[in-house]
Formats: C-alpha cells, sequence, structure tokens
C-alpha cells in the first residue's frame, strides 16, 4: 500500500461526519458572497447593459444613464487599464464592440443601489448595426464556423473493421445542454484596500483565475489582487470560468471610484449571460458481431461551443476519452469539433463532456439492441471493459475487475431480472400505463487534461494551544470539500476533528491554486493538506520521542493523544505543541501535492490522461403514461465505486445529488433558444426557473438505494480514496435507457426506440406515438398480440 | 409618512422609508437578516422563504410558508414575520434545523434556510399527526369523485408529513432524499416550543397601511368601501390580492406604478358560505385558505389545489388574483369554467354578477372595469359526479400549464351524459369553454365510441400555440388525451403493480 493511502489507526477520514458548515446552513448564518455586501455599507451595485441582438456592431451612448439619480458611473472599455479582456483565451473582450449573443454585456452601470443601477442601464442608448448570427450547430456546420482544435481519438482501423462487421448500423444523435441553476447566481464584491490592495470577494471556483483575470484587466501584478472565497450556493463548472469578468467589473468600478462594488446576477442575467453544459450533435456507425460484441465504432461529435472558447476544447477532450463509457471498442476513430455560434459561451459543467461523450455509446447501445434482439442489459454486460483492456488512447483500465463485480451486485440487489419478468406482465395487462427498467454502467477518468492543474498547495497552521488551522487551494461549493479536509488533516495530526478549523479560501495564502473541478479537490487539496500535516507531526515525533522515550518512528498520534509505543508513555497534543514551540521547532508547514504517473499528448490523443477510473453501475425504473408521456421514477438502485470513502455522508450527498441532476439532464430540463429570423433571433426562450425546470420533490425516485463498493481502496490517492463529483451524474443514463424501454413496450417488439433529449413529457409522448404507430404490441409473457380493444382506448383517435 | 412596523424574530422593526416595491426578501437582507436567499425572484425556488403568523381557522394563528420575493413588505405592516435566523442558531437549531443538518440535507446550503421555513411551516401544521398512520393519512386525502390515480404513500411520511408542504422549495445538490428522510423524521412540536405556544393566541389583526416613497404608493384601505373608492378616484391603480403575479412583475420586468392598492385582508373579500344551492368563496381567500375551508366539498377544486403552483404560492395567491390577472395559463380559471362559476363583481355603484365564461375578452382582458373588485366566486350547487383536472406540464410539482383541462360531468343512472362542462386553459388567448365537445358528449352514452369521437372534437377546441413549454400540436392532442385518460380513469381499475 503507498503511503499516500495507508490510513492510521483512529482516522478521523471514514467516519460519517455532517457538513462542516450544516448547522451554519440551516439556521441561516451561512455567510455568501453577496451576503458580505448587505452587511456593508456604501456598496455600489453594478448592473449590465444586456445586447438585444445576437450579433451586432454597437454604439454606446451612456448619457442618458448618467441622468438617472442614484447613477455614479457606467464602466465602459475608457476604464480598462490593462487588458480589456475577461478569459483566458484572448476571445472574451470584457468591453466588446461586437455583440456577440444575445445577453451579451455591452456596460456596466454603478448605482447607489440595484434599483439605481437597473434604471441606469436602462438608459443607455445602444446603437445596433445587426450582423448575420449563427445559432444551432446545424447552422455552424452549413456555414464552416468552427473555433479551436479539431482532435481525433484512433485506435486500429475503424473503417475496414465496419466494412467486416456483421451488423452495421448508423445514425445520428443530439444532446441538448444544460442549465448549472447553482442556487446562488454569480456574485462578486471588491474594494480597495487601506494599502491599495484590490480584495475581491468572489464567488468563484477558481480564484487563482480570477485573481490573474483580474490583475490583467486592471493592468496590475498579480500580487495587487486577492480573491476570497468563502463558500458557494453551488458551481458545478459554472463558476469555473464564468465569474472572472464579472470579477473584473467588480474591481474596475471599486478602482475607478473608491467604493466598494458588488456584482450579484439576478437569475436572468445568469441565465442569459453565463454558459452552460455544451450542446452536442453526433453521426455514428457502429459495427457488431451476431452476439452483440461492439467491433467497431466511428463517429463525428460537434459541440456548441457558443461565441468564445472558454473551456470548450479540453470539455471536448473528454467527450472524445468518453465514448467507450466503460465498452471495449477494438477499433474506432473519433472525431471533435467545436461550433462557434452566437449564444452563451458554452463552459464546464459537472462531467466536462463526459456525459455527452458517453450519451454517444448509450445512445447506440439503446437503439441497437432491440435490431440485434439483444435485451440491453445483456448487451451493455457484454461489451464492458475486461481486466488488461486499454481505452481507445491506450491507458490501461486499472481494476476494470470492479466494474463487472458493480454490475453483478446492482443485477442482484436491484433484483433485475425477477422485476423485468414483472414488468413485463404489468406491461401486458397495461395499454396506456408502460414500465421499463434499464442498467447502465460508468467509467470516469479521474485527473485534469490539462496535466499542470494536478498540483495542489496547503498551507497549515498549529498554535500554541493545540488548536490547528488549514488553507488551502481548494473552494468549498457545497461538495463538502472542506469537511474532507478538516478530516484529513485531523487524521494526520491525529487531532479530534473540533480542534480543526478550515480558513476561507485566499489567494494569498495558497497561490497558484487550481480550479475546483474535474472531481480533483479531495485528491488533489488533500494531498497536499496530508502532505503539510505530515511535516510537523514528523516534526513534533522528534519532539516527542525525545520526551516520551522510543524513536520517532514508535510515536503515534492519535485523538488528541501522542504515545510512544516504546515506553507506553503518552502526552496530550497541545502540551507537545507547547513544549515544541519552546523548542523553537517550526509548527507550521506548506504542503505540495501532484498527482503521479500522468502523461499525456493533446497532439496524438494519446498516453495516461488519468491517475485512475471512477466506477459505478446504476438500474432504473420508470413508469410513463402513454396520454401524455409523462414519466415518474419509480426506483433507482446504485452501486459506486467511491474508493475508501474519506466521509461518507459527504460521498452518499454527491452521488445521489449528481445522479439527480443527471436525471434532470436526461428527462427535463430543457434550454430554448429563438431559432427564428424574428426579432428576437438568438435570444434564450427558456430565462427563468418558470420556464427552465429543474428536478423538485417530484423527480426523486419512490425508492432511492445507493451503495458504495466495498474494499475499494484506490492507491493512488489520499487516504485511499477516490474523486466522487462528478462520475454518478452519469449514472442517470439508467433512466433515460429505461425510458426508452417503457416507450418501446407501446410498440412491437425488436423495434429500435428513437428518443429525443431531454426526454420530456413531450418528447416521449412522440416516441410513444412513433412505437404505436409501427405496430401493436407483442405480450412477450403470453406470446401473442394484445388485442383487447376496451383495453386501448386511444387507438384510432 | 406612515412608518411601518414588522415584527421580525420578535423584535418590532420599524421603517420610515419603505419603496411601495420593496419586496421582504430585499427588505430584511438590508436589515442584515440574510438568511433568506434570492435564487430566482419570482416565487419558483423557495429559497427566501419566510414563516408569517397568519390567521387559523379555529381563530388562533397558522404559521403560515410564504416567498419573501412575491411579497412587498408595506403588507406586512404590523406583522409578524420568522426567518430562519428566528428558528434557531447553531448552538440551538430548531428541530427542523437540526433534521436539516444531521443527516446530509444541505450541501451548499443556499436554499436551506428556506426549505428550514418551508418545513417548520409543516412542523406546526395544525392536525399534523392527527390522522395517524401513512396509510390513513393518505386514504383521508384521496378524492374519490375525480378518481384520479394519486402516489400519496410517497409523499407522506410516517409523521404525517406531508411532502407537497416543500413542493415550492428547489434543491440543486441534494437530489432530495436526505431532505424528505429529514422531513419524514420530525416529531411534533416540544410542550416549551413557543412558535408552537404562539399558534393559541391570534394573529396579528391586518392594519390600514399608507406609505409613499419616490412618488409611489402603498395603500391598504381600512375597509371595502375605502378601497372602492380609491379605485373610482384612480382608476390606474394596482390592485394586489396575494402579489404572487405582483412581484414577478417587479422584480423581474422592473414594474413600477405610482399606486398599489393591497386588498387581500378585506374581510368583506373573505368570506366562504354555503347554501343548497351555491358556495360562494370569498376572492381574497388564499387558495391554501379556499382548500382547508371547502373541506372537500369541490372534488374538482381538490384536485386543482395540489397541482397549482406551490404551497408558497398557495398560501398567498387568491382566487380573486387569479381571475384578476386573467392568465390564459390560470389554472384556477379552468376548474371554475367546468363547475359553472358566476363572479360577484363590486363597485362603489353597487353589485353585478357575470358568467366567468364572459368574463373573459382577451389576452388578460376582462369584462371587470377599473374601479371593480371581484367579491366572490360563486359555484352552483349541485356539483357535478364527475370531476377531474387534468394539468399537461413539464414537471408534475410546481410548474406551469401547457394544457390544463376542468371536467365536470353529470352522468345519468341510466350511463348517458345528462351536462358536461369543459374548461380549457392554455390553448387559447382566455381560458375558455369546450362548448363543441361539451355538446358532442351530452346525450350520449359514456362509452368508448361517444369518448372517441368527443375527444377528436376536444382536440380541435381552441388555438393552440408553439412556444418554449410545448407544441401546438402536442397541446391539442393532449386536450384529446385528457378525455380519453378520464374515461380510462372511470370506466376501468387500474392494474395493480
Amino acid at each position: 500500500m503507498s503511503e499516500l493511502a495507508a490510513r492510521p489507526d483512529g482516522a478521523v477520514v471514514g467516519r460519517r461526519v455532517a457538513h462542516e458548515s450544516a448547522a451554519q446552513h440551516a439556521t441561516g448564518v451561512a455567510t455568501y458572497t453577496d451576503d458580505l455586501a448587505a452587511r456593508r455599507a456604501g456598496v455600489l451595485t453594478a448592473w449590465p447593459v444586456q445586447s438585444e441582438h445576437a450579433h451586432a456592431r454597437i454604439r454606446l451612448d451612456v448619457a442618458p444613464a448618467l441622468e438617472v439619480p442614484g447613477v455614479v458611473h457606467v464602466l465602459t472599455e475608457a476604464d480598462v487599464p490593462g487588458v480589456n479582456d475577461a478569459g483566458a483565451k484572448g476571445d472574451e473582450p470584457l468591453f466588446p464592440d461586437e455583440a456577440r449573443y444575445h445577453g451579451h454585456a455591452l456596460a456596466w452601470v454603478l448605482g447607489e443601489s440595484a434599483e439605481a443601477a437597473r434604471r441606469g442601464a436602462a438608459a443607455v442608448r445602444v446603437e445596433y448595426e445587426p450582423l448575420p448570427s449563427i445559432v444551432t450547430i446545424a447552422e455552424a456546420v452549413e456555414q464552416g464556423s468552427f473555433q479551436g482544435f479539431a482532435p481525433t481519438v484512433r485506435r486500429g482501423d475503424a473503417a475496414s473493421a465496419l466494412a467486416n462487421a456483421p451488423h452495421v448500423v448508423e445514425g445520428e444523435s443530439f444532446v441538448g445542454g444544460q442549465e448549472h441553476f447553482y442556487l446562488e447566481t454569480h456574485a462578486s464584491l471588491a474594494h480597495v484596500d487601506s494599502e491599495g490592495q484590490v480584495f475581491l470577494d468572489s464567488s468563484t471556483q477558481h480564484p487563482s483565475e480570477t485573481q490573474e483575470i483580474v490583475a490583467h484587466v486592471l493592468g496590475v501584478p498579480a500580487h495587487r489582487v486577492t480573491v476570497q472565497v468563502l463558500r458557494l450556493g453551488g458551481g458545478f463548472g459554472g463558476k469555473e470560468m464564468q465569474p472572472h469578468g464579472l470579477g473584473a467589473v467588480a474591481a474596475l468600478g471599486a478602482v475607478r471610484t473608491g467604493r466598494p462594488v458588488r456584482v450579484r446576477l439576478t437569475r436572468t442575467q445568469d441565465l442569459t449571460m453565463t454558459g452552460k453544459r455544451h450542446p452536442y450533435h453526433a453521426t455514428w456507425r457502429a459495427g457488431f458481431d451476431d452476439d452483440g460484441r461492439i467491433l467497431a465504432l466511428e463517429a463525428t461529435l460537434t459541440a456548441d461551443g457558443g461565441w468564445s472558447l472558454d473551456l470548450s476544447e479540453p470539455v471536448l477532450g473528454r467527450a472524445l476519452c468518453h465514448v467507450d463509457n466503460a465498452y471495449w471498442i477494438p477499433d474506432i476513430a473519433v472525431h471533435g469539433r467545436i461550433a462557434k455560434t452566437n449564444k452563451t459561451s458554452q463552459t464546464a459543467f459537472r462531467g466536462f463532456g463526459g456525459p455527452q461523450g458517453m450519451f454517444v455509446i448509450e445512445d447506440i447501445l439503446g437503439r441497437v439492441a432491440p435490431r440485434l434482439g439483444i435485451d440491453a442489459a445483456t448487451l451493455r454486460e457484454r461489451n464492458l471493459y475486461r481486466p488488461g483492456q486499454t481505452t481507445p488512447y491506450g491507458q490501461e483500465v486499472r481494476h476494470a475487475e470492479r466494474l463487472q463485480e458493480i454490475w453483478e451486485r446492482v443485477r442482484t440487489e436491484s433484483a433485475f431480472d425477477e422485476r423485468r419478468a414483472a414488468i413485463a406482465r404489468f406491461n401486458a395487462g397495461s395499454p396506456d400505463v408502460k414500465r421499463g427498467l434499464a442498467m447502465t454502467p460508468v467509467k470516469f477518468g479521474i485527473s485534469f487534461t490539462f496535466t499542470a492543474y494536478n498540483q495542489a498547495g496547503a498551507l497549515v497552521h498549529v498554535y500554541k494551544d493545540g488548536s490547528v488551522l488549514v488553507n488551502h487551494g481548494g473552494t468549498e461549493l457545497g461538495q463538502g470539500l472542506h469537511t474532507k479536509m478538516l478530516q484529513v488533516a485531523a487524521t494526520a495530526l491525529g487531532v479530534p476533528l473540533a480542534a480543526v478549523r478550515l480558513a476561507p479560501t485566499r489567494t494569498d495564502k495558497v497561490p497558484n491554486t487550481s480550479a475546483t473541478a474535474a472531481s480533483s479537490g479531495a485528491d488533489l487539496n488533500g494531498g497536499a493538506v496530508k502532505h503539510a500535516c505530515d511535516q510537523i507531526r514528523d516534526r513534533l515525533a522528534d519532539v516527542a520521542a525525545a520526551h516520551l522515550g522510543g524513536d520517532p518512528g514508535d510515536i503515534r498520534f492519535a485523538d488528541g493523544i501522542v504515545a510512544s509505543s516504546a515506553t507506553e508513555r503518552g502526552m496530550a497534543f497541545a502540551e507537545l505543541v507547547e513544549t515544541a514551540y519552546h523548542e523553537r521547532v517550526q509548527l507550521w508547514a506548506a504542503g505540495f501535492y501532484r498527482t503521479e504517473g500522468l502523461g499525456w499528448d493533446p497532439a496524438t490523443m494519446q498516453g495516461t490522461p488519468f491517475r485512475y477510473f471512477a466506477y459505478g453501475a446504476a438500474a432504473a425504473e420508470v413508469e410513463v403514461d402513454g396520454f401524455t408521456g409523462a414519466t415518474r421514477l419509480r426506483r433507482v438502485d446504485i452501486v459506486h465505486d467511491v474508493g475508501d470513502s474519506l466521509s461518507p455522508l459527504v460521498d452518499l450527498g454527491q452521488v445521489e445529488g449528481a445522479f439527480m441532476q443527471g436525471a434532470g439532464w436526461l428527462m427535463l430540463e430543457e434550454l430554448r433558444w429563438d431559432e427564428t429570423d424574428g426579432p428576437g433571433r438568438g435570444r434564450l426562450l427558456t430565462q427563468s426557473a418558470s420556464t427552465y425546470k429543474l428536478p423538485s420533490f417530484s423527480e426523486l425516485p419512490d425508492e432511492l438505494n445507493v451503495h458504495f463498493l466495498e474494499r475499494a481502496r484506490e492507491d493512488g490517492a489520499v487516504y485511499g480514496s477516490k474523486a466522487v463529483g462528478e462520475p454518478p451524474f452519469m449514472l442517470a443514463f439508467s433512466v433515460r435507457e429505461a425510458i426508452r424501454e417503457a416507450v418501446g413496450a407501446f410498440g412491437p417488439a425488436g423495434r429500435s426506440v428513437e428518443l429525443a433529449s431531454p426526454a420530456t413529457p413531450e418528447a416521449v409522448f412522440w416516441a410513444i406515438e412513433a412505437a404505436r404507430d409501427a405496430g401493436a404490441p407483442v405480450d412477450e409473457t403470453a406470446g401473442e398480440t394484445v388485442t383487447d380493444a376496451a383495453a386501448s382506448v386511444t387507438a384510432g383517435s | 409618512m406612515q412608518h411601518i412596523v414588522v415584527t421580525v424574530n420578535g423584535v418590532e422593526l420599524a421603517d420610515g422609508e419603505v419603496a411601495a416595491h420593496t419586496t421582504t426578501l430585499d427588505w430584511l437582507r438590508s436589515r442584515g437578516l440574510t438568511g433568506a436567499k434570492e435564487g430566482c425572484a419570482e416565487g419558483e425556488c423557495g429559497a427566501c422563504s419566510v414563516l408569517v403568523a397568519a390567521p387559523a381557522d379555529d381563530g388562533g394563528t397558522a404559521w403560515t410558508a410564504v416567498n419573501a420575493c412575491l411579497l412587498p413588505i408595506a403588507a406586512l405592516d404590523g406583522q409578524e414575520v420568522v426567518t430562519a435566523e428566528g428558528l434557531g442558531t447553531p448552538e440551538a437549531p430548531h428541530p427542523v434545523q437540526a433534521a436539516l443538518a444531521a443527516d446530509g440535507g444541505s450541501q451548499c446550503g443556499y436554499c436551506t434556510p428556506g426549505f428550514a421555513c418551508s418545513m417548520a411551516a409543516e412542523f406546526y401544521r395544525p392536525g399534523r399527526g392527527a390522522t395517524g398512520t401513512t396509510e390513513a393519512a393518505a386514504s383521508a386525502r384521496r378524492e374519490p369523485h375525480t378518481r384520479e390515480p394519486a402516489h400519496p404513500a410517497h409523499d407522506h411520511g410516517p409523521n404525517d408529513f406531508d411532502l407537497h408542504a416543500l413542493a415550492g422549495n428547489l434543491c440543486r445538490c441534494t437530489g432530495y432524499r436526505p431532505i424528505r428522510d429529514a422531513a419524514f423524521s420530525l416529531g411534533a412540536p416540544d410542550a416549551a416550543d413557543p412558535l408552537a405556544a404562539r399558534r393559541e393566541r391570534p394573529a396579528p389583526p391586518p392594519r390600514a397601511t399608507r406609505v409613499e416613497h419616490d412618488g409611489e404608493r402603498f395603500v391598504r384601505p381600512r375597509d371595502l368601501d375605502e378601497a372602492l373608492r380609491m379605485l373610482h378616484d384612480e382608476p390606474g391603480a394596482t390592485v394586489i390580492a396575494g402579489s404572487t403575479d405582483w412581484g414577478v412583475d417587479v422584480n423581474l420586468r422592473g414594474r413600477r406604478t405610482p399606486l398599489t392598492v393591497a386588498i387581500e385582508h378585506l374581510t368583506e373579500l373573505r368570506e366562504l358560505h354555503a347554501t343548497d344551492s351555491a358556495i360562494e368563496v370569498g376572492a381574497a381567500l388564499s387558495l391554501s385558505e379556499v382548500q382547508r375551508r371547502l373541506g372537500g366539498r369541490v372534488p374538482l377544486l381538490d384536485a386543482l389545489f395540489p397541482q397549482f403552483a406551490s404551497p408558497l404560492i398557495r398560501n398567498r395567491a387568491t382566487l380573486g388574483g387569479n381571475l384578476g390577472t386573467a392568465s390564459p395559463i390560470g389554472d384556477a380559471a379552468t376548474a371554475l369554467l367546468a363547475l359553472d362559476a358566476r363572479l360577484r363583481l363590486v363597485s362603489p355603484d353597487g353589485e353585478r354578477e357575470v358568467d366567468l365564461a364572459e368574463y373573459f375578452t382577451g389576452y388578460r382582458e376582462t369584462v371587470r372595469r377599473p374601479d371593480e373588485l371581484i367579491r366572490a366566486v360563486r359555484i352552483p350547487l349541485p356539483l357535478a359526479n364527475l370531476a377531474a383536472f387534468h394539468k399537461v406540464a413539464k414537471r408534475r410539482y410546481d410548474d406551469i400549464s401547457s394544457v390544463a383541462v376542468g371536467f365536470a360531468i353529470d352522468l345519468g343512472d341510466d350511463g348517458t351524459v345528462a351536462a358536461a362542462r369543459i374548461g380549457l386553459g392554455g390553448v387559447a388567448a382566455t381560458p375558455i369553454r369546450a362548448r363543441a365537445t361539451e355538446a358532442a358528449l351530452t346525450g350520449r352514452r359514456w362509452d368508448l365510441d361517444a369518448i372517441r369521437e368527443a375527444a377528436s372534437v376536444l382536440g380541435g377546441e381552441g388555438t393552440p400555440m408553439s412556444d418554449h413549454r410545448a407544441s401546438a400540436e402536442y397541446r391539442a392532442l393532449m386536450l384529446n388525451r385528457a378525455l380519453l385518460k378520464l374515461y380510462r380513469n372511470t370506466a376501468r381499475e387500474e392494474v395493480p403493480a
């Protein structure tokens, strides 16, 4: 076992503890960025002037805004002392001279109140000279509007393998985007402190990059800007790149006016201005043998990147690396490209392209199974990776046996086969309501594919009274990272959890941090926190050995007591710390961690981009109303591999929450844009909570069983754990496939069911209509066609 | 100008500079009470939920959860509010807060104060637990007349906690399971619980309020006469009766009006009478109050209420408000059309009665004059013996209808349709009656042939449009299917699971 993975006796990691802020959350005292603004005097509010065209040259006249009572200033490009860009790629002007999408922020009005700023923004005159716009992937493809790289993941000779395959199917798939809908919209609060430092509180997942961009907009070195993150009201990737420009507006306003400035987007501003999950279109050809084994796959994935590049390239890279999901595909060629459209700049979202990649293969398998005459669960099972096999990009699928074990456990624990038989009986007697049951697996690669990001820092102080303060580079989005870090520090130092406190994330404490993203927060920052604590513990062990007897190697730290196994003498941790101080021993340490063993060539899309894979599988049962297409989730069974959990309650929350978010993406959440040539072209139509529906209690399955894979230590991660933030999102494919099964039951057997995504009631309804039009269902339990006229009231309507 | 005084978490807070459009949420936050959050500013997410002391039916107080983002603070003059901070502290959390915190009920925590307030309202619901077991609670709520399939077992905890109480609260992190389990783990309020004890005393009476700031006035008249006089003198006034639509206009569309008149407190508009020939429901009763006070007497409305927005909205929204805004997708109108309802309109000149079917004249336009108020909704008796409310939407809880259909059908003993009234929402500029379908059904036997014919007529009613909610084709087919589904649900029992 690696030193990184080994757990000491009495470890605090692995205990089921509540989120470190749970009591503060529930009582309303947990503080978020904009709560600070509410309690600070003299704060100005910044309000955007948003484009009303998808693409237009613009001229601004801000003078009328300055006439509005309470308006202090209007920020425009003229105010920018540094670089007028809000991104890392140089293609996101903070103050554009051309509106690139409907809703694009063109200028920001600073007002004494939100009311004044809003009225001021309404008063700014914008002259538009409309330009041609592109608002769909199809339009972009037709006009050759692409941006960024166009990589290919290739192994073997897919064309030849397809030519020789006994069964070849081809088709297209489209999967829609998704709004993050973190309950807390983007917020920033900036002020200039007594020393001329720009201090920015921001709801950012990537404080160091926010700091860099604020610094370059202001034209100052990074050391003049400090970014602090208290906690986020949800991020999900939506606050990885998107906060930078908003933070820069607040900072610029603070520098320009000398007053604190807040930016807090309204929900509609957030929806219309900030990026979302990328919609993807795919064309594909897949070859199978008679037993349903995948022989080859050729596919082209086109992402809708929106108006600027943002994170579209790494998202696409991850999509291509997850087209295989958990399946062995011997010969494969998958091409990717990024459409440039006049829409919000699509960005990171939980899974980061992985879900879109997996969507393709799951859609293929779901559609092909009936044609091959193999039930979908068996088809998937036959194609699961086996130990020793490698991914299309050349990485060994380590622990592939876990996939098999998880699959079998889900199949058994969900009573899959018995229930499927029961559902067939139910469906035979139920013409208007059908049920479906499906199982899907997940294999998800862990590490940033941008290798440099796989590093982290921490700063741990032990004070003379034995209390411990931990700083690290990760941000708390609600995912429980801070809870895990407290447990890591308490474990490494052998102190009770209550002895450790976490300070808010700040760029002046730990510099050059990576985004809290890619599920990597606990792996990376946990490694760094442990490294810092280990250094302090080793120094203390020297002191303890001198006082308690024995060698430093005999010293054990657990639960606030330090003991020598050689002499069986012990002392309180606080007492040891006090002693060490007087002996002039350093009681603080900086920790650093970098993930070993990575090697990735983005040019050839080959190598070892991931430290390990996270595995899982889910079985979902749905009930579909044939009158309306409405779907209910009846039961879901999940087995997921979180390694040896650092914090079981936190991990359970991640698995359940990710699953439900994935279910929302696939069955409910629908972004609709005005794609007409009318005056509203390019406008987001679902721009509020009343039109963009995320899961509510009504989507919670009646029964939800989640289990972790046992004896699942991951040697390559802190205390044997695994990343958990993203992988379970993709367990929700089981829901979509279950809907497909239920829809199929309305039509004849052996018919491939095509299902739009998201599978909203209307989409499901049309799929049911198509199934019904194809002929009467066959009662598989009786072996004959159901002809009971009274049983089918909708026929002939 | 008059100060308003609001008691928040037991402390009286006065303010002499309240703008008419200042919401309770913004006001609380400006006072440093930042527990309530803005998640959507339109009453969809519940992150702003707070508790208001509202009159209970027994003369005491009901702790009622509302969306603070939709409620003008001036409307709470003289009232009592409890926020998440007032329920408990990290050191001494309220039982609902302790339950949420203990077992994963919060992740990012942003929605959690709102959940705590909605959960507390249900925790304190009078009679919760009195019905005993889950099954008893479920069957008490199942409505025999509508014969609609229900799934109540999963919506009620062993402690009789009704999960619908949380239907207006969204969480993006947890997936809801731990919140449900927290809700279902709650016991009864402790004997020493001050909020439980507060229920025994009456709620604060409404207070006449008049504030003016920056040229905008907010007025809560003393009585109906004063209200009508004001509307007569200033016909441009904005009338609010619950403010759940007003709040959306104010927050999302920046609507500002010189005069806002709040009427939901007027006792003349808050009466509920039943005679042998009609039930008359005061237009300013909240939908929650209407539901409670009808006590199941109008099954069609009982089918409607759980599908009408969320409890946070129903605790404020009124029938008068819903009919006053005249939205084509206002669900209440759809049901009331099927009930053959009539409206009592009152003005300084007296009263008149209007058939609801003749009330709507165009998109958000009605026969109501600017100086008239809807006093009451009259539902004639006896009711049809078959009633149902079908709502088609993307999401089952708290969504806006793509299509809504209210059915009230009189089936004679001989199995023929004696009379049929069908209200439709979402398929025209106004809610409409499906007259052709009604005619096609009347006098026919309630059998599959007649239903199929009538359903195809129903599918052609109205002029449905395509929008982000649904396509025109889907809407039309949903009308058709609604009748078929109704027939299915009446013609044979559900297939056992």
